[in-house]
């Protein structure tokens, strides 16, 4: 594939698409899809049969458009979108084209949760048909590896990167032009790119989405990321429950190889790279690096200590480069339009946007993108458009089970690395779940701590039984049976974990703990002193039981 | 390179020491009879720092780094006994202590079992974590040798000299967490093994008295351990 | 030659072998695609059984016990046959502090089996999710296959006795 080529590809598609008058555009991403989007699309398609207008209407799957808590959402070309349609509803959704639009299923998007968003890594989603290379070139797709490949030595890729000051999405937000840098230093006879797409967070849906919507911004990340740092294979680890996720990668898989921008001498030069899926089973751990390398081995996904670190010794003993999903499809418009162009988003030290998947106790859920530096309340209350059925604002939950619960005193805190790691959280990969006072503290870290304990990989000791022995006083403060013992042996083994476990699982097991006991805690203390669950959740279903 | 560069000088415990590139913390001290605890490592055997008893301090670090797989650096100061390292390996112990059930009186390492030295080494009179008192197996199939789970603290030592120094791989790990066991074959019963040669290697490098040889009682189940120096150091030669 | 020497043979005439074959051809009959072979076993036959994890491990030259401990670490995969109906209650975060454990306490109670079981006439097996990513639906709740959201105790009980009705 030339230059050339791709351009003639991205001509005949623009073409081919402005031929139709109108168009229909249908989430068929999971969660619309779970709303049974596919009758809807195929409803839509039966109609336009019927009428005989399929020259010039056309009907388009495509990725999620955000707003999932109002699915299944459909958009037209005269700049409507719908929610909650029904297969039923298709004729007048056609008819609406030619005239007023269906008033009982609009859905206002001149309401922040879309006019807030500013979207790079999701510019694509809900737009472009994710079956279809050709959809993802018409915009501007591949682009940005051809400039790389012809116009860009690997180093200056690096060099963009590291100008961008883009942040490793999936957590801990190591830099990833240090990281790219590393692995493009390191030597070895062979090195490997490796996709983490193994979201494990509960409560979090950003990757999986970006996955559905847009598969070939990721595979086009990791070509650019294997060009920089002279990678020639790669893995992409999914988890196995993401069936869709899986599909659409491997059919993208398939198309860019036919196209000739995967493979062996990609546009014709030396540079060649062979991708692959790998199937994660359900382990959590498998998200830590060495955890997810000793899984794509197909070994059991228990980490290891660190040094050596991957970049180093990585996927069998070579040197290996590990990102998150989301800061692979960072990297096309980075390239696209320089580092210094994604510098100017976002705050000095957390730079460009970040996807969130808002969920739990607000008005509108589903997924967002907005520039690095937001406020929660900004978050919470105009994106999420507040708590519903005029309940009061609790917590924000963000990290998942290595994060924290931050409190109403956090709201006008800005969202970034540094300040959610100051507030006791962390930004994690972008799962946010708001509280309310129906929620109650202790419950949720007994939560966390369930899915630690349930989790831990069972190698070093103190994750092993530490994870537990906090489970099970987090589990009698909620029965209302712990003692004021009981809370400082939780403080003593907060303090053991993070201090001694092997990897950043056991390390951050306690957070939830920490950041509760922090902000709630004297919530605990009704829980021990006076045998009081404040929300009403605690002592209803529980009896005791252990485990 | 010079041979001289391949020499790293480093402090422990206040003590000018030196010891090459490759070697750890551990190697080091070990060589200058510096104790520090440990229960998964074993000279011969390959490391996976898993037990976290060999935690130290290393100055200008602010993590602790386990001594077992961190390596000698020009210039390091370590302390391997403060306060703060005594209270999180006893914490370590006494979880140890809580997970399964170990009943020294009436095990047949005691007074040679290597938990218990540190243990005791740790002043531990009583264990303040409440215990699990979980139900698990004893298996007693094999010809000569036995498995008391209770007694298993997963330190991997059977699953890593069945492997790398006998070649047979019969054990390895089931499951998850504190679930987790060590297993022979398809989680089949020891004496039923098609992979397992008998050599006894594994009862041998037990710290505790989760494995040991049939129709020893109570205090009298020695382990023999210089076969492992042994062999590693013949295969060396002939290689 | 004894069973482990030899070159390995199915253990059995069942056709869905040859998916398994063709697995692990593809991964090059190496050690690396034990997880893969297994996501085609637990595909093709629902489960892992013994004779088929003996069977893998043989023909990748994994040993047996690895074969077993990197089955039972991912819960992913299971060594039981799963019921006629699966009924999957996910537990991530916003499904939790949603109503999750109070369907998954109504489930239980009704069908007198615990999270990861099957009742005895082999009708329904109960299973938990970590996250099933749909949390603008929670609670969501997964019936064969086909995932509902914004699931109420008694809608689900209502989809349970549809399938225990004898």
């Amino acid at each position: 594939m030339t230059p050339e080529e791709l351009e003639q590809i991205a001509e005949t598609e623009r073409a081919a698409q402005s031929q139709f008058q109108q168009r229909v555009h249908v989430c068929v991403a999971a969660g619309c899809m779970s709303c049974h989007s596919q009758s809807v699309k195929d409803a839509l398609d039966q109609e336009v049969g019927r009428r005989g207008t399929k020259e010039s209407c056309r009907v388009k799957g495509v990725g999620c458009m955000g707003l999932c808590s109002e699915g299944p959402l459909v958009s037209t070309s005269t700049g409507v979108l719908y929610k909650q349609v029904a297969a039923g509803d298709a004729a007048e959704i056609l008819d609406s084209l030619e005239g007023p639009a269906v008033a009982r299923l609009v859905c206002r998007t001149d309401v922040p949760f879309f006019q807030r968003q500013q979207k790079i890594v999701l510019e694509n989603s809900g737009v472009i048909d994710p079956d279809r290379i050709e959809d993802y070139i018409a915009a501007e797709g591949y682009t940005a590896l051809i400039k790389a490949l012809t116009e860009m030595a690997p180093r200056e890729v690096v060099e963009q990167v590291t100008k961008s000051g883009l942040r490793g999405r999936g957590g801990a937000g190591y830099p990833t032009g240090l990281k790219w840098s590393t692995v493009a230093k390191s030597v070895g006879t062979q090195k490997y790119v490796i996709c983490n797409a193994d979201e494990g967070d509960p409560g979090a849906f950003m990757d999986r989405s970006v996955l559905e919507s847009d598969p070939h911004r990721v595979l086009e990340g990791m070509l650019i990321a294997a060009y920089a740092v002279g990678a020639s294979e790669g893995y992409i680890y999914v988890r196995a429950e993401y069936p869709l996720a899986i599909k659409r990668l491997r059919n993208a898989i398939r198309q860019a190889e036919r196209a000739g921008l995967l493979g062996a001498n990609i546009c014709g030069t030396r540079f060649s790279l062979r991708l692959d899926v790998r199937l994660g089973a359900g382990a959590f751990v498998c998200g830590e690096e060495t955890a997810l390398i000793a899984s794509v081995e197909g070994k059991r996904g228990t980490p290891r200590p660190r040094p050596p670190y991957p970049a180093m010794e990585g996927l069998f003993g070579q040197p290996t480069l590990i990102n998150n999903v989301e800061t692979y499809a960072n990297i096309a418009p980075i390239i696209r339009k320089g580092g210094e162009w994604y510098a100017q988003i976002g705050t000095e030290k957390s730079k460009g946007t970040k996807v969130f998947a808002l969920a739990g106790s607000v008005q509108n859920t589903g997924l967002v993108e907005v520039p690095m530096g937001i406020s929660l309340r900004e978050m919470v209350f105009e994106i999420g458009g507040g708590i519903p059925e005029g309940r009061k604002f609790k917590a924000v939950q963000t990290g998942g089970p290595s994060g924290g619960c931050l409190p109403e005193s956090c709201l006008d805190m800005p969202v970034d690395y540094e300040s959610l790691a100051r507030a006791g959280s962390i930004m994690g990969s972008g799962g946010m779940i708001v509280m309310d006072q129906t929620s109650c503290m202790v419950d949720v870290a007994k939560y966390f701590m369930d899915f630690c304990m349930t989790e831990s990989c069972g190698k070093c000791i103190p994750c092993r039984v530490g994870t537990y022995q906090m489970h099970r006083i987090l589990t009698a403060i909620s029965t209302m049976s712990a003692t004021k013992q009981d809370m400082s042996m939780l403080e003593e083994l907060c303090d053991l974990l993070k201090h001694t476990s092997l990897c950043g699982l056991g390390q951050s097991a306690p957070n939830p703990v920490v950041s509760t006991l922090r902000s709630f805690g004297e919530e605990y203390r009704a829980h021990i002193d006076d045998h009081k669950c404040p929300a009403g959740v605690c002592g209803q279903q529980e009896n005791g039981e252990q485990g | 390179m010079s041979l001289t560069a391949a020499v790293k000088t480093l402090r422990i415990d206040g003590r000018d020491l030196s010891g090459r590139q490759e070697e750890t913390i551990l190697d080091v001290a070990r060589q200058h009879g510096i104790f520090i605890p440990r229960l998964c490592e074993m000279e011969g055997l390959s490391d996976v720092g898993a037990c976290r008893l060999c935690l130290v301090e290393v100055k200008g670090q602010n993590r602790l780094l386990p001594a077992c797989v961190t390596a000698v650096e020009e210039g390091m100061e370590v302390t391997t006994n403060s306060d703060r390292l005594q209270k999180y390996r006893r914490m370590i112990l006494e979880l140890l202590f809580t997970e399964r059930n170990h009943v020294c009186a009436v095990c047949v390492s005691n007074g040679h079992c290597e938990m218990q030295m540190l243990a005791q080494g740790l002043d531990i009179t009583h264990v303040h974590f409440p215990y699990r008192y979980p139900k698990v197996e004893v298996d007693a199939s094999h010809d000569r040798f036995v498995i008391d789970h209770n007694r298993c603290i997963l330190c991997t030592r059977c699953v890593r000299v069945c492997d790398e120094i006998e070649g047979a791989h019969t054990w390895d790990v089931l499951g998850r967490g504190i679930d987790a066991k060590v297993i022979t074959d398809l989680n089949e019963p020891w004496g039923l093994s098609e992979t397992c040669t008998s050599c006894g290697k594994c009862v041998h490098v037990c710290p505790t008295g989760a494995l040991f040889e049939k129709g020893r009682s109570v205090a009298e189940m020695l382990k023999r351990r210089q076969f492992l120096p042994y062999l590693t150091l013949m295969r060396e030669e002939n290689e | 030659m004894p069973s482990y020497v030899s070159k390995p043979t199915p253990p059995n005439q069942d056709k869905r072998w040859k998916l398994v074959d063709a697995t692990m051809r593809r991964q090059g009959l190496q050690a690396r695609g034990l997880i893969e072979t297994l996501h085609t076993v637990q595909e093709a036959f629902g489960y892992l059984d013994t004779p088929a994890l003996r069977y893998v491990a043989m023909s990748l030259r994994v040993p047996l016990s690895r074969a077993y401990g990197v089955a039972t670490f991912y819960h992913f995969f299971t060594l039981k046959p799963a019921g006629e109906h699966t009924c999957v209650i996910c537990m991530g975060t916003a499904c939790y502090i949603k109503g999750a454990p109070q369907l998954l306490h109504a489930v239980e109670h009704d069908l007198g089996i615990a999270a990861g079981e099957t009742t005895t006439d082999q009708k329904v097996s109960l299973l938990t999710a970590r996250c099933l990513g749909s949390c603008g639906l929670a609670p969501a709740v997964v019936y064969d296959q086909e995932v509902a959201g914004k699931v109420s105790v008694a809608a689900l009980q209502q989809h349970l006795k549809q399938w225990t009705r004898p």
